[in-house]
């Protein structure tokens, strides 16, 4: 019996040692990853693709962070700056940045250079490109009252300004660089994150080293990185399967996703969210009969939701059923509240009747025939256009299939001659005031390719926006995407996207979010040989 | 010959000035501008005109047409490309970068070709309608229904299932490391140098076929001559003016044209600047592809036909 007790706690011991030895991360190795987009510059500030992120990122830090550990990708933490408090009338943030953080070239980053940084995006000068200056259109001033300290200054409440700050690509640059030059860092890489720059191969890859002199001390693991352009999936796919690479950040089919585990087995480890990113189905309310609001309710009533999610998510990157909100993140609608709008609705059978009825009243003839305008990028764009073409003939709509090259697409939109098209948007970060801007008044958001003025709407949003009570924002939320998903149907929602990361089993320390802009600092990631 | 050299140097520029405002005038009538590329496809939330109106008064999209072109005219006129409007950079600089690799490539595809094409076609003529003969044909013949990307696609398939290897993912100079070097481009280079072998096979088949009922190999014949002399003396020199013409243009194309195969192989090549140049409506980048490549099949065509006169002394130019 005692020997039994033995051998138990020994096995309990031996099992406890592995474990801590399995978590503990290792130093060095270098990370290989396929990018499929590559940078037209190197200015965060400046561009929009992921193709920058995965690359430059790591040479970079934040102000605030989302936590590396939060698989909503919500969760603020500090970078740069360790803590913040807000003013009792919400319109000040005082951020406390670290003492000791360093710049490649050694010197000392101060509140300064954040400065610098968050007014070359929120006031940029004149000829300098800030893409994201729209979002910080609260902000009054930023001020840097002590070398450790920042504040910035709001004309209004804002109950997303720290979720703001989140954006992976606010990179601090220093403010010396950007005062002689502030398009020295569209061609230039220097700044105080994990890695340090080592070249970049046009066409090629990026590579970087460890910073040895990096704040946050013991970090990063990795020796360096090697972050390789690749556009062609199936060489991506190929990439992997062949341990070329360990992981490639963006997502895989469900295919590719299986070729992958069939191949490398155990060797592997997958890692699946809902995606923050979707397609979305505009409707032009200046065509004729979609102005009229019965008619764009009977399009989305037409549509099973639900038995595409079992569907298209084996053969597509598309997977939940989603309103406004990804799934499973603070403000996302609960599913039993969701199946109550509009084209939601569990039983496809009654929404159907329904949607017939809606077309017949507003004098829609059955075998009606209008022009769906698709995007021509095969995935995701192709099954989900097949899918509405299907779903919306099942209430007796005949529809033509336009697929417009995808270069030109958005500029065919924009003009205004479609009558419904696939339209797209994906975050960097769930948030509210993000993921709906996408449906204000034309008049507010060029990018509302539904070219419709609804002020209650627009007084919604700003409502929500300025909420910092969260479950009064919660409510508001609700009503705003009641209204522009069924009283109005302005808007619809084909599948949430999903994102699927199959990559080698040594990498550790790296968690998947619903953005393939979070998460590449790469400092928190190691390699286990 | 030197007066006819030079009608056809002289030949050359209206030719290439009739590229350069077809290739200017085509990119801007197709939908789209580098501007939207940039900051439209990427479903962000927010857009600003402003900065789009911005981006394109700095890359010179605001200006009428015939400015734009009559500065695109001066820039080459002294050899300046001028930059890319996707990355700012040189275009001398994006496209030096790659034409080592599209090079190498182009160069060992068409050895390749040659190294087949050549003995494969003689022998098959010469033992016409033999099992020989029916086995070059069956070879060439797949090797014309085969795209040469598929090939590709099917050799990483057999290399990565079979072997449990792929083939290098980044291009590394063959004077830095040979072995690298190979290991990545052999296998690019035989898929592309099959399909094109299989061109000149046939080719070479059925020049050497005609050549070979000329009265004056007959008559090399019944002299008794060997048959390899025949064959190599007389036959193969005026057979070969064809194949010579096909694997040259097929050389000229080789430089920009294996878009696919690039990106099966993950070759950062020419072929694949262009479709990402026109992909992301960099007109600048675009044009000087255009042009660079026009430039080389003049070049090749050129040439070629000064080595018809070498290698046939009846063809006189005037």
């Amino acid at each position: 019996m005692k020997r039994l007790a033995h051998l138990l706690a020994l096995g309990a011991s031996a099992f406890f040692i592995v474990s801590v030895q399995a978590q503990t991360p290792r130093n060095g190795g270098e990370l290989v990853f396929p990018v499929p987009s590559e940078p037209p510059s190197y200015d965060g500030h400046r561009e929009e693709t992921f193709g920058l992120i995965h690359p430059v990122a790591p040479f970079y830090n934040t102000l605030l962070r989302v936590d590396p550990n939060d698989t909503s990708g919500t969760k603020p933490a500090p970078s740069l700056a360790e803590s913040w408090t807000v003013s009792q009338d919400g319109l000040a943030y005082t951020f406390k940045l670290r003492k000791g953080v360093k710049f490649h070239d050694g010197s000392e980053m101060t509140s300064k250079d954040v400065k610098a940084s968050y007014d070359k995006i929120v006031f940029p000068p004149p000829g300098v490109g800030s893409t994201r200056k729209g979002q910080y259109s609260d902000v009054k001033a930023i001020e840097a009252p002590d070398p450790l300290t920042v504040v910035f200054r709001l004309k209004e409440q804002s109950g997303s300004f720290i979720a703001s700050l989140l954006s992976p690509y606010n990179f601090i640059y220093k403010a010396d660089i950007l005062a002689k030059d502030p398009h020295w860092y569209e061609k230039n890489i220097m700044g105080t994150g994990p890695f340090t720059f080592v070249e970049h191969v046009k066409g090629s890859h990026v590579v970087g080293k460890k910073n040895p002199n990096y704040w946050d001390k013991g970090k990063p693991y990795l020796d360096g990185f090697r972050a390789i352009f690749m556009r062609d999936s199936a060489a991506q796919v190929a990439a992997v399967r062949g341990e070329r690479a360990h992981i490639q950040f963006r997502g895989f089919s469900p295919a590719e996703r299986d070729s992958i585990v069939s191949t490398l087995g155990s060797k592997v480890t997958v890692q699946e969210s809902p995606w923050d990113c979707i397609l979305l189905v505009g409707i032009n309310h200046e065509k004729k009969p979609f102005d009229d609001k019965r008619v764009r309710r009977a399009l989305t009533l037409a549509l099973d939701r639900h038995e595409a999610s079992k569907a298209l998510s084996k053969i597509a990157i598309v997977k939940a059923v989603a309103g406004v909100q990804v799934p499973g993140t603070p403000f996302a609608t609960p599913p039993e509240e969701l199946n109550k709008l509009a084209g939601y609705w569990p039983d496809i059978e009654k929404s159907r009747a329904e949607a017939r009825r809606l077309l017949k009243e507003a004098g829609v003839p059955e075998g009606f025939q209008f022009t769906f305008t698709n995007r021509g990028i095969p995935m995701p764009y192709e099954p989900l256009g097949v899918w509405l073409i299907d779903q919306w003939r099942k209430v007796g709509l005949n529809v033509k299939q336009e697929v417009i090259e995808a270069a030109a697409y958005f500029g065919t939109i924009r003009k205004g001659d479609t009558q419904v098209h696939m339209d797209f948007q994906c975050g960097y970060i769930v948030e509210p005031d993000l993921d709906m801007y996408k449906f204000l008044s034309t008049d507010r958001n060029p990018a509302n390719y539904g070219r419709y003025k609804d002020p209650v709407l627009d007084d919604l949003y700003d409502k929500q926006s300025r909420a910092t009570n969260v479950e009064e924002r919660k409510r508001l939320v609700r009503q705003f995407e009641k209204r522009v998903l069924d009283e109005e149907a302005h808007y619809l929602m084909t599948l949430q996207w999903h994102r699927i990361i199959p990559h080698s089993a040594k990498v550790k320390g790296w968690t998947v979010t619903p953005s393939h802009y979070l998460n590449n600092t790469l400092d928190t990631v190691w390699l286990t040989q | 010959m030197a007066r006819y050299i030079l009608k056809r140097l002289l030949a050359m520029i209206p030719t290439l000035l009739g590229v350069a405002i077809l290739i200017f005038l085509l990119l801007r009538v197709v939908p789209g501008d580098v501007v939207e590329a940039r900051y439209l496809g990427q479903g962000s939330q927010f857009q600003s005109q402003d900065l789009m109106n911005q981006e394109r008064a700095k890359l010179g999209l605001d200006q009428p047409l015939w400015k734009q072109f009559t500065s695109w005219m001066a820039g080459l006129a002294r050899l300046d490309f001028g930059l890319s409007m996707w990355t700012g950079a040189p275009i001398t600089e994006e496209i030096k970068l790659r034409f080592a690799l599209s090079l190498q490539l182009a160069l060992m595809a068409s050895t390749i070709a040659t190294l087949l094409a050549i003995p494969l076609g003689i022998l098959a003529a010469v033992k016409q309608d033999t099992w020989i003969d029916y086995a070059v044909r069956v070879f060439s013949i797949a090797g014309l229904a085969t795209p040469s990307f598929w090939l590709g696609i099917l050799m990483i398939l057999v290399m990565l299932t079979v072997f449990k290897w792929i083939p290098p993912m980044v291009f590394t100079p063959f004077w830095v490391n040979p072995w690298e070097n190979l290991a990545q481009l052999i296998w690019p280079a035989l898929a592309v140098g099959y399909r094109y072998s299989a061109v000149g096979t046939r080719m070479m088949r059925s020049a050497m076929l005609e050549v070979l009922r000329e009265d004056y190999i007959r008559t090399a014949r019944a002299k008794g001559l060997w048959l390899k002399l025949i064959l190599s003396r007389h036959a193969l020199k005026n057979a070969i003016l064809p194949v010579l013409t096909v694997i040259s243009l097929e050389f000229a194309f080789l430089l920009g044209g294996l878009v696919v195969t690039e990106q099966v192989f993950n070759l950062n090549g020419l072929g694949m600047l262009f479709v990402e140049a026109i992909a992301r409506r960099d007109y600048t980048l675009t044009q000087a592809l255009v042009m660079l490549v026009a430039t080389f099949f003049l070049i090749v065509n050129f040439v070629v036909d000064i080595a018809y006169a070498w290698l046939d002394p009846r063809i006189r130019y005037r």
